[in-house]
């Protein structure tokens, strides 16, 4: 390999350095119908799954249709998608919130071959390129974090628990015929960089062993003040070792107290928490982010522990299937999953889901805590 | 030939949604063909040893990256995620495997020539592996080596006109819904609202002197498609002011039938005939408006703009035409202190080119915040530790009724000296004259 080099000149940095240039303007990026009528759309259709028409104050129709993709997406697919693109709509394409893409076009007859083509297109081992749907009262395509595949912090996978999830909800990705919108999201540890704490279903990976300590190189990979400000539960405090003939700077961790969130280890690479056995999901149920009818509201825990069992983590896949099945059966029209649990009641919710209700369940983190336990005797048997 | 046996991974080939495994293994069979010539600049058989370390990780059940070093970009304190694998020495081609963060363009609209374009520099220059996008919304570019950053970096502004994103203690890169691009709902225009302020606070974005992350996000209307009341420091949310545009017409057609109700998003069920007592006018949670059974009546003045009759028949409801957003500040994700959903600051405000009023709240914002805020204590955190109140004093803002869901149940006002007539000096021996020992 010889070195390429950009332009870039390592000995005069600053040399026609360019910065703080921020994103490209996305007018640029706008299909001309898009730029067109920005801001003067009328209303829009779902013609079937993963199909929409958008109409205009100019009579304009614009016809999106939307497949999923992963989020972790090579050059080559990439490439595939922009031939796609190319061929059907003009070079123009857009991706969703949601990890999903989407291809404009200005027929209805175009849109059908288009998806048509679409679903044509499959790996070699068997799953879809290109899945259109996600549309309406489904499950579109999920959130997610990074997990084993880039992550220095995760307790689960994030791409292999995704793929076993959608692979077990894939009818309710190309149908729409739930009660309402079920949105999945999955995020690895709980630092949530994915935030899922607003979802219909969210998959938090989780760790239940306390951290180890890196004793003889804690003091110099780390500052101990801030690994030991770094605990919300005040468990790790500052301490001295003995090793050989060495007195070292370390620290010691008060195990009943901590509640294994992981946040010593993301300011201290001396306090590893990852294990096999320890490490696993959690699974939360019933947040919301629209204000849709009901207020948002955040995701409640429903299963305090489900073991790591890659690659296709079958206890997980089933568990929100019945979570989904129980849900579909049960709800009424337009409920999320949260209004659906509150009207029939959380004791309900876990008859029907055959959800295992244990004191892991029961909120003991500080304050907030004590509004989560009932205090009223309106509950039913 | 594949690198590494990877029989764990080889089990998610199967099965419908697409297959991650299978596209890394595309993309690691088109690098060892290398059809085009390329002369990769970081180890062409990095998406093989990829595969590989994650195999190990579904052998272990435990990850094997390490913390990030401190790479970056000179004069940039964020944008670049260093990644360093702990078994180097089996994993060669990852073994400095960093991310870029590379920042989206609003609404997340691309030409392929642009997409093409950013493929071909990290065909040459990385992983050929993407996150599109990133959960906080960037382009990630996943895995290179450090001296590649320079030159990724040079490409993009010099021939992309295209900067790196946010990561640490600093703006993150704004994100927004598709708004009035393609949007009937969109009460204002979020993609330049984003573009604006991003490009307006570049220096907050590269250059972390907060004391952690802040996010802005900008969703069009209560329907909140880009989550930014769970996810956003200071959350902008579409709304109006005014009345809800019937169409009487429209509204008899979804009645008798001819319209499908729900835009057709609730079409692969039977339901039943729509009835639009039941599923409007009795499901609208501030009880507003009323149906006859010949016409729909509104009362705006009592409407919450939760936007289910929008949704549900969007031909014959429009949003009001005096337009802005309601903005909320302090949501967060559970670390440290449990979950925080965003908290209403301003009912109403017009947003509007060149945004200066938002860019006001937002600087007395972090004027306190970054006066106040302990190190890795996030805006909502910091309202929560100090009171609502002093998020009113820091951007100038009068208590309003809207800003709670129901006042104090508890008498312990913290009254200020200003407050109480004569202020707080007594004197104990007057008092003792009156009250005697």
């Amino acid at each position: 390999m010889a070195f390429i080099s950009s332009g870039y000149n390592p000995s005069k940095p600053m040399e026609n350095r360019i910065t703080d240039i921020g994103p490209r303007d996305f007018n640029e990026f706008l299909p001309p119908v898009i730029k067109k009528n920005k801001g003067k759309w009328v209303y829009h259709e779902i013609i079937e799954p993963g199909m929409l028409m958008h109409k205009a104050e100019s009579g304009d129709e614009v016809y999106t249709v939307r497949f999923g993709g992963c989020r972790l997406m090579s050059i080559t697919h990439l490439r595939e998608i922009c031939d796609i693109a190319d061929k059907y709509a003009g070079g123009h394409l857009r991706f969703t919130t949601r990890n999903n893409v989407e291809i404009m076009v200005d027929s209805l007859d175009k849109a059908k071959k288009l998806k048509a083509d679409l679903m044509g297109r499959k790996f070699p081992g068997g799953s879809h390129r290109f899945p259109v749907g996600g549309t309406g009262a489904g499950i579109t395509n999920i959130v997610h974090t990074q997990g084993w595949i880039h992550c220095h912090t995760p307790a689960t996978d994030a791409s292999g628990t995704v793929k076993v999830t959608m692979d077990e909800v894939f009818d309710e990705f190309v149908n729409m015929r739930l009660p309402a919108p079920v949105r999945i999201s999955m995020a690895c540890c709980l630092n949530m960089c994915g935030a899922v704490h607003c979802s219909d279903i969210a998959i938090l990976g989780i760790h239940r062993k306390p951290p180890m300590i890196d004793h003889e190189y804690i003091d110099n990979m780390c500052e101990i003040p801030l690994a030991v400000a770094a605990c919300p539960t005040a468990a790790v405090r500052p301490s001295k070792i003995e090793i050989g003939d060495k007195k070292l700077n370390t620290v010691a961790v008060k195990e009943d107290r901590c509640m294994f969130c992981g946040n010593c280890y993301t300011m201290c690479p001396s306090m590893p928490l990852a294990d096999k056995e320890g490490d696993g999901i959690a699974i939360l149920v019933g947040g919301k982010l629209s204000n849709r009818m009901t207020k948002p509201k955040f995701s409640k825990v429903v299963c305090a522990f489900i073991p790591n069992e890659p690659p296709r983590w079958p206890t997980l896949a089933k568990t929100i299937r019945h979570i989904v099945d129980a849900y579909a059966a049960g709800a009424k029209k337009y409920e999320r999953m949260g209004d659906w649990a509150e009207r029939i009641g959380w004791e309900r919710f876990f008859e029907v889901t055959g959800l295992e209700f244990t004191e892991h369940l029961i909120d003991d983190f500080r304050d907030p805590a004590y509004y989560t336990w009932r205090q009223d005797t309106q509950f039913r048997f | 030939m594949a690198k590494h046996k990877t029989p764990m991974l080889d089990k998610l080939e199967s099965g419908p949604w697409p297959s991650f495994v299978s596209d890394i293994k595309q993309e690691a069979a088109a690098r060892a063909k290398n059809e085009k010539g390329i002369d990769y600049q970081i180890p062409a058989d990095c998406p093989d040893d990829l595969l590989g370390v994650l195999e190990l990780s579904y052998e272990e059940g435990e990850t094997h990256w390490k913390h990030g070093g401190i790479v970056g970009v000179f004069g940039y304190g964020g944008g670049v995620i260093g990644r360093y694998c702990d078994q180097p020495e089996k994993f060669p081609g990852v073994a400095h495997f960093h991310t870029m963060r590379i920042n989206q363009p609003s609404g997340k609209y691309y030409t392929t020539k642009y997409l093409r374009e950013l493929c071909a520099i990290w065909e040459l220059r990385g992983s050929g592996l993407t996150n599109m996008h990133g959960s906080t919304g960037d382009i990630v570019f996943l895995g290179t080596t450090t001296p590649q950053l320079e030159e990724v970096f040079y490409e993009l502004t010099h021939n992309l006109n295209t900067d790196l994103g946010g990561s640490g203690s600093n703006l993150r890169t704004p994100a927004c819904c598709l708004g009035q691009s393609r949007c009937e709902f969109a009460c204002y225009d979020t993609q330049t609202a984003c573009t604006t302020l991003t490009k307006d606070y570049q220096d907050e974005l590269h250059r972390p002197a907060f004391p952690y992350k802040f996010k802005f996000k900008f969703d069009g209307c209560p329907n909140g498609c880009v989550a930014s009341i769970a996810r956003s420091d200071f959350s902008v949310i579409g709304t109006w002011r005014d009345k809800i545009r019937i169409d009487h017409k429209a509204v008899a057609a979804y009645v008798g039938g001819e319209l499908a109700p729900n835009a057709g998003a609730y079409a692969g069920r039977d339901w039943g005939k729509f009835d639009i007592q039941k599923e409007v006018v009795d499901r609208c949670p501030s009880d507003c408006m009323s149906w006859d059974g010949k016409k729909l009546t509104i009362n705006d003045k009592e409407c919450v703009r939760c936007m289910h009759c929008l949704n549900v028949m969007p031909r014959a409801l429009r949003i009001g035409n005096d337009r802005g957003a309601s903005i909320l500040c302090g949501a967060k994700a559970p670390i440290l202190d449990g979950a925080q959903m965003a908290s209403l600051l301003i009912p109403f405000i017009k947003v509007q080119e060149p945004f200066d009023e938002l860019k006001e709240l937002i600087e007395g914002i972090w004027d306190w915040w970054m006066e106040e805020g302990k190190n890795r204590e996030r805006l909502g955190e910091l309202m929560k530790r100090q009171g609502f109140q002093r998020l009113l004093e820091a951007t100038g803002v009068k208590a309003d009724a809207r800003m709670v869901s129901e006042p104090r149940t508890n008498p312990y006002i913290f009254w200020k000296a200003e407050d109480v007539p004569g202020g707080w000096e007594r004197d104990i021996n007057e008092f003792r004259k009156r009250h005697l020992r």
